[in-house]
């Protein structure tokens, strides 16, 4: 069947109708899981298995704070190899190049099932090649939380990593050899998995503040090393230096400002890219000259807007998930640089979001078709690269949604007629900015209205696309595989899109 | 007339595809000091086929050619046959190699049915100030550039970001240029990551009399354009000059309380005309 978005379907899977259709749905909750006895103290990830029973089928959660320095799912995923459990079910938040363990689970069928936010890396490539014998999921972070707590995603066992924990089980990621700041993806897991158990490599008597409750869990496994706080750098702490990157980032400050974005008051959240950076840095001046006073920063959040908070630019930050160790050493010091859980950030149901409340947020793409439908989840072959994490969360929360972007990418053209895979659908995505240009999304009437007598170049994505064809050519069609290996979920649990098997022609 | 000019490597596809969306008044294709020896036939290729495949051309291009005594002249100008380039580079200029250009050139025009091409010439030798003011009033030549890289290289001294070491050079560039009615364009700023200093330098080339400056990355167009326009003050000066100009029709008269007369109103009008043409007004 056709979903609400003309993609084709499965019949038994539930079709996404429109970004708003949650508003006539209930919130469905399955029961917290407080634990039921004493939590437990246990020193091998063997132990563990053997205290939950572990087996076969299972679904086993993960959050990915310290994303390429994370060793826990990677030691996880040696034990399930010892043991040869069969057909188990892996829920990531995210899975990153590190995540090299699992590559052997799939191919023998140890991990048969995926549900995540996001996907890179080796583990991507083989599930691209069609190796998983079951389905992969892919959710938003928002999405994510909804469906643990409706009960959609049963978990198990959920591993948390955890920097430090105390001996009642409390846990927080703010201070330890491996601190990697706020927890919020892992809220989820700890309030409604089966069984819980905190990972850390560092065990003190009691915390006087913490994010994990020790009341969710049932076991503490203390390692020599959770992984290594390094690799949790994501993106990037420097402004680009590429010309175009810069054009885009420079248009896309001047936009703003004619939009009236920049103003007393304001929240925004920005990727972690070197012209995200870029984009931060613009704003900052722009606030700086006129003693402009913002109300928040939020997302994955990143040094520059640490120094936006500590140079009284911002009055707070909300904090999903740290960037760097710049924003884990001011989540720590800083009672202004606030946690959020992955629900109070972009959980559809959740009341009061903080994506709701963002004036602006700048996301980026890696295609963009004529009806504004985004891709951050396949390249145009449909290799999985990426996945929506909170693009498409903060795409529909945010008042104003940019896409920034160079046209052509390695020669590549960036707006199709019709995007690889959607990931966020158009009607929630507002305007594009590339170097060439902008287009705004035709249903935003009142933005064209406000920008009718800037001197930025408006032009209508068809306009846009062929000017795009002029300097490649039309590319040549990409053949795509009848194998559907799984779905993207919108974050209120409907599906936007199929993903299917990278053709064989395109395999090496 | 322009204020910024950037220069972009010939061998540089990306850049060159990219030509035209930066805020450069013009763009000058590096076919010389940019390009190694060993790229300068694909520099050349890759140029040529830009000019004469792409539909939306920067407003001015310029094309930096290598040394009239080096092997690559010839192939060099042969770009000009694409009847897209607007003012040819010449570096290393002097009177000599003044007059081998001027001779080239028009053998190459007269054969292919050219128009007269024009010339900015790099002032980078000490043999091109002693010799400014008659490569300044060659027929041909629209424009200097002075290159001071290579100036302070040939004097032996240290280039600073202060500059006192290049103000004999600059101002002769900018009395030359004053003196033909041509353009005096400032040397480029070669430390990209400091913006404070690349704002000292323009101040001081403009304050000096340089009209326009050279780039040599996107990122300094910002500040050179913004120091080289007028400013909107003045702008709105010489609009109420103009306008009480019209009003009254007299060749002397009064404009907030202070005497204008022919020069002012000669100003005025190459205020406005800057502004109209840098897409101030």
């Amino acid at each position: 069947m056709l979903n609400g978005i003309g993609r084709e379907i499965p019949n038994d899977l539930k079709p996404f109708v429109s970004s708003d259709d949650y508003k006539n749905h209930k919130r469905r909750l399955i029961s917290k899981k407080k634990r039921q006895s004493e939590t437990v103290f246990l020193s091998s990830y063997d132990e563990i298995f053997k205290a939950f029973s572990i087996k076969d089928k299972q679904t086993l959660s993960f959050h990915h704070h310290l994303r390429n320095g994370d060793l826990v799912i990677q030691e996880v995923c040696k034990v399930i190899k010892k043991l040869d459990l069969k057909q188990l079910h892996f829920a990531p938040s995210s899975i990153f190049p590190s995540y090299t363990g699992m590559v052997d689970l799939i191919k023998n069928h140890n991990i048969t099932n995926i549900h995540t936010n996001y996907i890179n890396g080796d583990v991507a490539k083989i599930i691209s090649e069609g190796h998983l014998q079951g389905k992969i999921i892919m959710n938003t972070h928002g999405g994510r939380a909804r469906t643990i707590e409706s009960g959609d995603l049963p978990i198990d066992v959920a591993f948390i990593a955890c920097p430090t924990v105390d001996k009642l089980g409390n846990g927080t990621g703010a201070i330890g050899k491996n601190a990697c700041g706020t927890l919020g993806y892992a809220i989820p897991d700890l309030e409604y998995a089966e069984k819980v158990v905190l990972v850390t490599d560092n065990l003190v008597d009691e915390l006087e503040e913490y994010q994990l409750d020790g009341g969710y869990v049932d076991a503490v496994l203390v390692v020599d090393s959770i992984g290594d706080a390094e690799g949790i750098v994501s993106g990037t702490t420097q402004i680009t230096k590429d010309p175009i990157g810069l054009k885009i980032a420079k248009d896309c400050s001047v936009l703003l400002d004619q939009l009236g974005l920049i103003k007393n008051g304001f929240s925004m959240q920005t990727g972690a890219g070197k012209t995200s950076l870029a984009v931060v840095s613009y704003v900052e001046k722009i606030m700086k000259t006129r003693d402009i006073k913002g109300e928040f920063g939020s997302g994955g959040i990143t040094k520059a807007y640490v120094d936006m908070l500590e140079t009284g630019l911002f009055k707070k930050l909300y904090d999903v998930q740290c960037f760097d160790l710049d924003a884990v050493k001011s989540f720590h010091r800083n009672k202004n640089h606030i946690a959020m859980s992955s629900s109070k950030y972009g959980n559809p149901f959740e009341d009061d979001i903080i994506a709701d409340k963002l004036d602006f947020v700048i996301l980026g793409a890696t295609e963009i078709d004529l009806d504004f439908n985004v891709n951050v989840t396949t390249d145009i072959i449909g290799n999985l690269i990426g996945g929506s994490g909170g693009h498409a969360d903060i795409a529909k929360g945010a008042n104003v949604t940019i896409v920034i972007s160079p046209l052509v990418k390695s020669r590549i053209p960036m707006i199709k007629e019709k995007v690889t895979t959607i990931t966020t659908p158009g009607e929630d995505v507002d305007i594009l900015i590339t170097e060439r240009g902008i287009a705004i999304n035709p249903n935003r009437k009142d933005l064209m209205k406000k920008l009718a007598n800037s001197k930025i170049n408006i032009y209508s994505m068809k306009e846009l696309l062929k000017k795009t064809h002029t300097m490649t050519g039309v590319p040549a069609k990409i053949k795509r595989d009848d194998k559907i290996i799984g779905h993207i979920e919108y974050r209120d649990g409907t599906v936007i899109d199929v993903l299917r098997k990278v053709h064989d022609d395109y395999i090496r | 007339m322009f204020r910024s000019l950037l220069f972009i490597p010939g061998n540089n596809p990306s850049m060159l595809q990219n030509a035209d969306i930066f805020m450069s008044d013009g763009i000058i294709f590096d076919l010389e000091d940019a390009v190694d020896i060993n790229e300068k036939d694909n520099a050349r290729n890759l140029v040529e086929t830009y000019l004469l495949t792409t539909k939306d051309l920067p407003k001015t291009i310029i094309l930096r050619i290598n040394p009239v005594n080096s092997l690559f002249i010839e192939e060099d100008l042969k770009l000009l046959l694409s009847r897209k380039i607007d003012y040819i580079l010449l570096p290393k200029t002097n009177m000599i190699s003044l007059y081998v250009i001027d001779k080239t050139l028009s053998l190459l025009e007269k054969k292919n049915n050219l128009k007269e091409t024009k010339l900015i010439c790099l002032i980078e030798e000490a043999k091109a100030v002693n010799e400014i003011d008659e490569i300044a009033s060659h027929e041909r030549v629209e424009g200097l550039l002075l290159g001071a890289e290579d100036l302070t290289n040939e004097l032996e001294i240290e280039r600073t970001t202060v500059g006192n070491e290049i103000m004999y050079a600059r101002s002769k560039v900018i009395f030359a240029a004053a003196a033909n009615k041509i353009i005096a364009i400032d040397t480029p700023f070669t430390d990209i990551s400091d913006q404070e200093g690349l704002e000292y330098d323009c101040s001081q080339a403009k304050s000096l009399g340089m009209k326009a400056k050279s780039a040599i990355h996107p990122s300094q167009l910002e500040t050179i354009n913004q120091i080289f326009s007028p400013t909107k003050k003045m702008i709105q000066w010489a609009k109420g000059v103009m306008e009480t100009y019209e009003k009254v029709n007299k060749g002397v008269f009064q404009y907030q309380g202070k005497m204008i007369d022919k020069p002012v109103i000669e100003k005025a009008k190459k205020i406005i005309e800057k502004a109209k043409n840098f897409d101030l007004l």
